[in-house]
């Protein structure tokens, strides 16, 4: 009876989704209060029908009833419970139920965190919320019900979850990516709704600023969980491929990147605010375009679901309907939007001008690779072709380092005009001891001196530099603490210089092999020695596997051992490779088994990389940034007087 | 109006779309240029044996590896393996490093590298999906068409070379068992 009342559940959520669309929406056609009040209990309603069918399915995986389909195919009776519950989104009717789960948990949030809303914006925003409800409900009910039963005859056991999603990284990755991909529909949803009243003010940027800076920081953690978990889990020590979907989470994210700059003009400036429209429409867009290339199969990639063209083209319609009417509605209504603020060549609106303009024509280079295999296939009737890692490198490099030397700089910028003479005088000894202390250390350290290399990195040293100048001023003249805004803008911009520094010292540092290597081998590399010691048979849950002892030292003295497993997962008659490493916040040691190659020879990798893990700390204190932002008292302040402004009016 | 006496921000505006108009146009050709060197066209078993893929350049190729054809080197990491359309065609594939874990005789594959002068696959890179199920589309096609391509030309050459046919299913069932 359960997947029954989950599925009974979800036909609920989606007729409360339809009332949102409609109610809300009428009441402002109608100016009727009772009706825009609508809008927060059926929000309710929505997230707690679909919270309820949630766990419907959570109980079908943890009762092991293999009568429902999706449970049959993802789970099996010996899988540890904490993937079972995982399993919920290992494949793709549950984890877009999790999507869509989501979408309905940021309408409440919408709902009752928006003090600062008028009621009659709130009732537009949440009417348009309620139709995107709609659209993933249908696609959910129609086209991908997880509660679907096999029955009378049903599987005894179930088929297993993918080894390869039997990891940490799966609990993690996916709920993290959804809460930043949904995420981006509040601000869609803003822009929408604002473009439907014809008014686009500050007030319209204030409120955008924290929910987009939300879901993007969510996207980012999302994404940075992702490469993490490539690294250790299927990259075999990689851990960025330009694979189509890993292109599609990253897309959205640079638009947002440049959407959160833009909001900042608007904002605080009046200016470009057709443009950041534009962006808010655009970075949802991107968000729903990833679900579709995820989704549909037009794409090879290592993690697209199973191909079904019936969900790809229904995704397919739904996007073509929400950008072609939120575009439509902009050509319509964003021709009367004017900005008169001037500003110079110098000022902080031309700096974050050049930003979005960077940021744009990058995801539009990673957009035409992306798709290109699609477009080249329509065109040529059929030849096949695929878009290399070499594409996405000459295209995005060279652009995203004119990014970062625009950053060195745009933080002291000021508004309208920036003093530029001034700024030189006070800072050129901070930018001269950029580059001698790049390469005082690549001396001392030995590390590469290709002039790349030392390039980029006197570019992320210099934006730490500055950052550190710009903060010591900011303290010293007055403001005892700082605003939440402007700390997370810091802590934003070191975050993407550590990540920087981790991209640049991996990819010219590191150290890898493939070897054959036999118990008793041993092999040198990166100054450490990794011994084959011997080689055991283990015993899991669900698998048995072949472990490898590596006996690591330097220079003779034991540093660690590492045990790195060729598992076979009985069930899903999987063979995967379970890597061992050792972490450091300077080096990662890392070992992978290959395959046996005879005579109790292995294929054997190993892997020295320097400051890899900084790439994924560099993530997360971007994230970080994007959440202190919201502690911003004037966010707060906004919400305070608007219940001020109520309460007389009440 | 000339230009140097143009109201400042009028200037502005020109000077800013010039820049637009320049730099997306830039970019643009940028972009074009690397994405046509970059791009790697897939080739069929079937076409690398009738020659139409170029060598020295990178492609991919792709298709079933036949049972019993992975042969490895007893000293390094060097294997070679063949791959198939499961009809006539078959193409030798030698790679140096570690195949991916669900490479298997009888799964289709996908490798990326250059066609030597002697007909042999050089592979920088060897795809196999993590999903044992799923069929890489580029494989699935050049199967299915090398199919249609023996069924029409069976009809015609069923009554004189029987053998063809036979030799097909042989390979089929081969891989079956792998």
């Amino acid at each position: 009876m359960i997947p029954e009342f989950g599925h009974f559940s979800l036909l609920l959520a989606f007729g409360l989704s339809i009332a949102l669309t409609v109610l809300p929406a009428l009441g402002v056609y109608r100016s009727d209060q009772l009706l825009m009040r609508t809008g927060p209990s059926l929000a309710a309603g929505i997230f707690m029908f679909l919270l309820f069918s949630f766990f419907c399915l959570m109980e079908s995986f943890l009762a092991d009833d293999f009568s429902v389909t999706y449970v049959a195919n993802n789970s099996n009776s010996a899988l540890p419970v904490q993937y079972k519950v995982s399993a919920i989104w290992g494949a793709h009717e549950g984890s877009f139920l999790l999507w869509t789960l989501i979408s309905a948990g940021w309408t409440l949030a919408v709902a009752f965190f928006s003090g600062s809303l008028t009621a009659d914006m709130k009732a537009r925003v949440l009417a348009v919320l309620g139709f995107l409800n709609v659209g993933f409900l249908a696609f959910l009910l129609f086209a991908s019900n997880p509660f679907e039963r096999s029955l009378p005859f049903h599987p005894q056991d179930g088929a297993d979850l993918n080894p390869l999603l039997q990891d940490f990284g799966l609990i993690v990755h996916p709920p993290m990516l959804y809460m930043g991909y949904v995420g981006f529909a509040v601000p869609f949803a803003l822009a929408i709704a604002t473009l439907t009243t014809g008014r686009l003010d500050a007030a319209w940027a204030r409120w955008s600023r924290p929910w987009t800076n939300a879901a993007w920081a969510f996207l980012t953690i999302g994404i940075t969980l992702g490469s993490w978990w490539a690294y250790y889990e299927l990259g075999w020590g990689g851990w960025w491929f330009w694979d189509a979907v890993e292109n599609a989470s990253f897309m959205p994210w640079l638009v947002g990147t440049a959407l959160i700059h833009s909001l900042a003009a608007s904002e605080k400036r009046g200016v470009f605010k057709s443009w950041t429209v534009l962006l808010a429409i655009a970075t949802f867009s991107l968000s729903l375009l990833g679900a579709f290339l995820v989704r549909s199969g037009v794409l090879t990639s290592v993690h697209a679901f199973a191909v079904d063209p019936t969900r790809g083209l229904f995704i397919l319609v739904f996007l073509v309907m929400i950008v072609g009417s939120s575009l439509t509605l902009f050509a319509v209504k964003a021709s009367g939007i004017k900005s008169d603020a001037r500003f110079e060549w110098t000022s902080r609106e031309a700096m974050l001008l050049t930003n979005n303009l960077l940021l744009v024509v990058s995801t539009a280079a990673v957009l035409l690779g992306t798709l290109y295999p699609l477009i080249y296939e329509v065109i040529t009737d059929g030849d096949k072709i695929s878009v290399g890692p070499p594409y996405f490198n000459a295209v995005f490099v060279p652009i995203t380092l004119l990014l970062f030397t625009v950053m060195i700089v745009a933080p002291f910028s000021r508004w309208r005009k920036t003093p530029v003479k001034r700024l030189i005088q006070d800072h050129w000894p901070w930018l001269a001891i950029g580059p001698i202390a790049v390469i005082a250390g690549a001396l001392v350290t030995g590390a590469s001196r290709e002039p790349l290399a030392l390039f980029i990195q006197t570019i992320a040293v210099l934006i730490f530099l500055l950052l550190v100048k710009h903060w010591l001023v900011t303290v010293k003249s007055g403001w005892k603490v700082p605003s939440a805004s402007y700390l997370g803008m810091i802590l934003g911009h070191l975050g993407i210089l550590v990540a920087i520094l981790g991209v640049v010292i991996t990819v010219y540092d590191s150290d890898g092999r493939d070897v054959r290597m036999a118990p008793g081998d041993q092999v040198e590399l990166g100054g450490y020695q990794f011994t084959f010691r011997e080689l055991a048979k283990v015993q899991g849950p669900n698998y048995v596997s072949d472990q490898a002892l590596f006996d690591v030292q330097r220079d003779g003295n034991p540093v660690t051992v590492l045990k790195p497993e060729k598992r076979f997962y009985s069930v899903a008659r999987n063979v995967m490779t379970e890597a061992d490493l050792d972490p450091g916040l300077f080096r990662d040691l890392y070992i992978a088994l290959g395959e046996p190659v005879g005579d109790d020879a292995w294929a054997v990798r190993v892997h020295v990389k320097p400051f890899v893990r900084w790439i994924w700390f560099g993530g997360l204190l971007i994230a970080l940034g994007g959440f202190v932002t919201l502690a911003d008292r004037r966010y707060r302040r906004e919400r305070a007087r608007a219940t001020v402004a109520a309460g007389v009016t009440a | 109006m000339k230009f140097g006496t143009m109201k400042p921000h009028r200037r502005n505006r020109l000077l800013l779309a010039l820049f637009l108009v320049v730099g997306a146009g830039g970019a643009t050709t940028f972009a074009l240029l690397a994405l046509n060197e970059n791009i790697n066209l897939f080739y069929s078993p079937e076409q690398i044996v009738s020659g139409e893929a170029p060598t020295g350049k990178t492609i991919r190729a792709g298709g079933m590896v036949l049972a019993g054809s992975v042969v490895r080197s007893e000293t390094d990491l060097g294997v070679s393996f063949r791959i198939s359309d499961l009809q006539s065609a078959e193409v030798t594939v030698a790679y140096e490093g570690i195949l991916p874990d669900l490479f298997r005789e009888g799964q289709g594959i996908v490798a990326r590298g250059e066609l030597n002068d002697k007909g042999v696959f050089v592979a920088d890179e060897v795809l196999a999906k993590h999903d044992e199920n799923y069929m890489p589309p580029e494989v699935a096609d050049a199967i299915a068409e090398a199919h249609a391509d023996a069924t029409a030309d069976a009809t015609i050459v069923n009554e004189t070379l029987a053998p063809v046919g036979q030799a097909t299913d042989d390979k089929l069932s081969g891989v079956r068992e792998g």
